[in-house]
């Protein structure tokens, strides 16, 4: 069972100008899959990068399971680009995360997002895709209750990004960890979350929360159309 | 005669002068003591340098602390630091090798602080958000990222420190290459020393084809796969 997320942000500024999250209260349900989505620049990432611990200069409180985030456990965490560190094989990418995690554990996590027979390669000899499962099977790894998505399709051609949703449904499902999605896309949002927060504004603040029903991954064409065009219907009014 | 034998000896003449010294003479002797007052002097100076520019790279503090010191360091002529030590300390072994970690120190300490401050942002962030440990971090991350500034710091390090060496031999010291050298000098025996300075060149070539290549390709093969 994933943990609850309870953020309340009072003031979260970079510069002189208007705060980018002010007075912003958001509360994720255990083991449900949030989107955040909204426009580049409206503070997605920061507060990703805030369930994650690693901005902690903020005033307010992020809260994982009651408690603080930067002292939570780590969560499994994809970045915009897959990050893997150039001189480590994929297998030694998904281990260094975390000290308990044996070869064996490593290769069967690189099975399971289709990347048997890889192991050794160098992330130079891989390509985009298979970089990107490797960040997703290092995310994994850690055994997190908690995982954080920060915009894991960009700049991937759309089939690609159809075969990563399918390994990250399946992951997600066998699971069952409490995950936040940052997106600008809402065709993503529609494909892997129970419920979409739309952003938007300086200071950012919420626009349109909408809670599906149906079941991600075992939703219809038309069910996903229809979700998409409600998220950027309630994006574009914004703008 | 435009070449004088005497100024200009022939390749065979050379090699026949350095089988001399190799079988009559003390070149081995020489090139022994050069080389043992040289691995001592680049090992104390790239594993103090390396500790100094981790410090630099990581804290401003530190890094005001001895930015002026290099800056000297970098600029002051070898063969100033090498007087002075000898005045102070006497024509002693330790005053010699101290001569040449003090002049190889700030470049060693300059490169690792550069090599530091590249360390890319992101993968701190990686470490960060997976909480990885100080070692695991330092080994896993910082470390690989340092390595081809290690590797150049150790390249130019060696090639500095083995004419330092020569030079502060012939300034004062009981023997070596360069003491060897000096004594040629003043006989005008050219064909002496060009026999130790092949033989040096040889014992040089060694270490950078055998030891140095070798190394490099070991280590940074993730790189060379590319």
């Amino acid at each position: 069972m994933g943990p609850q997320l309870d953020i309340e942000i009072e003031g979260k500024r970079f510069d002189v100008l208007a705060p980018l999250l002010a007075d912003f209260s958001l509360t994720v349900a255990p083991s449900s899959v949030l989107a955040l989505v909204g426009p580049s620049g409206v503070g997605k990432s920061t507060l990703l990068r805030m369930i994650g611990g690693i901005d902690t200069v903020f005033r307010g409180r992020v809260l994982v399971d009651g408690v603080s985030a930067a002292a939570a456990p780590p969560p499994g965490f994809v970045f915009q680009d897959p990050r893997l560190l150039p001189w480590l094989t994929a297998l030694d990418n998904v281990r260094i995360v975390r000290e308990a995690t044996t070869r064996e554990a490593a290769a069967a996590m690189l099975r399971r997002v289709g990347l048997a027979g890889y192991e050794n390669a160098y992330p130079h000899q891989l390509s985009g895709g298979m970089q990107r499962r490797v960040a997703i099977a290092r995310a994994f790894s850690v055994n997190s209750s908690l995982l954080l998505l920060d915009e894991p399709f960009v700049s991937l051609d759309r089939s690609l990004v159809q075969e990563i949703e399918g390994v990250l449904t399946g992951l997600l499902d066998a699971t069952q960890p409490t995950t936040v999605l940052v997106t600008h896309l809402p065709e993503d949002a529609a494909m892997l979350a129970d419920r979409a927060v739309v952003l938007a504004g300086r200071p950012a603040h919420i626009v349109a929360d909408f809670k599906f029903e149906s079941r991600r991954g075992a939703r219809s064409r038309a069910e996903l159309e229809h979700i998409t065009n409600q998220i950027a219907a309630a994006s574009l009014e914004r703008a | 005669m435009l070449f004088p034998a005497r100024l200009f000896p022939t390749p065979v003449d050379v090699a026949v002068q350095i089988w001399e010294h190799l079988t009559e003479g003390k070149l081995l002797a020489d090139l022994a003591k050069t080389l043992t007052r040289a691995f001592i002097a680049f090992f104390v100076a790239m594993t103090l340098g390396t500790a100094i520019g981790i410090a630099c790279g990581r804290s401003r503090v530190v890094d005001r602390l001895f930015s002026t010191w290099v800056v000297i360091g970098l600029n002051l002529p070898a063969i100033v630091v090498a007087i002075m030590l000898y005045i102070w300390l006497g024509l002693t072994e330790f005053a010699l090798i101290l001569a040449v970690v003090l002049n190889k120190l700030p470049l060693v300490i300059v490169t690792i602080r550069e090599g530091v401050r590249s360390f890319s942002a992101e993968y701190d962030e990686l470490a960060r958000a997976y909480r990885l440990s100080f070692w695991r971090r330092f080994i896993y991350v910082g470390t690989p990222q340092l390595t081809p500034f290690i590797l150049a710091a150790a390249r130019t390090g060696l090639s500095l420190i083995w004419k330092i060496v020569l030079v502060f031999e012939v300034l004062g010291s009981d023997g070596g290459v360069g003491f060897r050298i000096s004594t040629f000098f003043q006989f005008f025996d050219i064909k002496g020393v060009l026999s130790y300075s092949t033989a040096f060149i040889a014992i040089v070539f060694i270490f950078e084809y055998l030891i140095l290549r070798p190394l490099e390709r070991r280590i940074l093969r993730w790189r060379e796969e590319r």
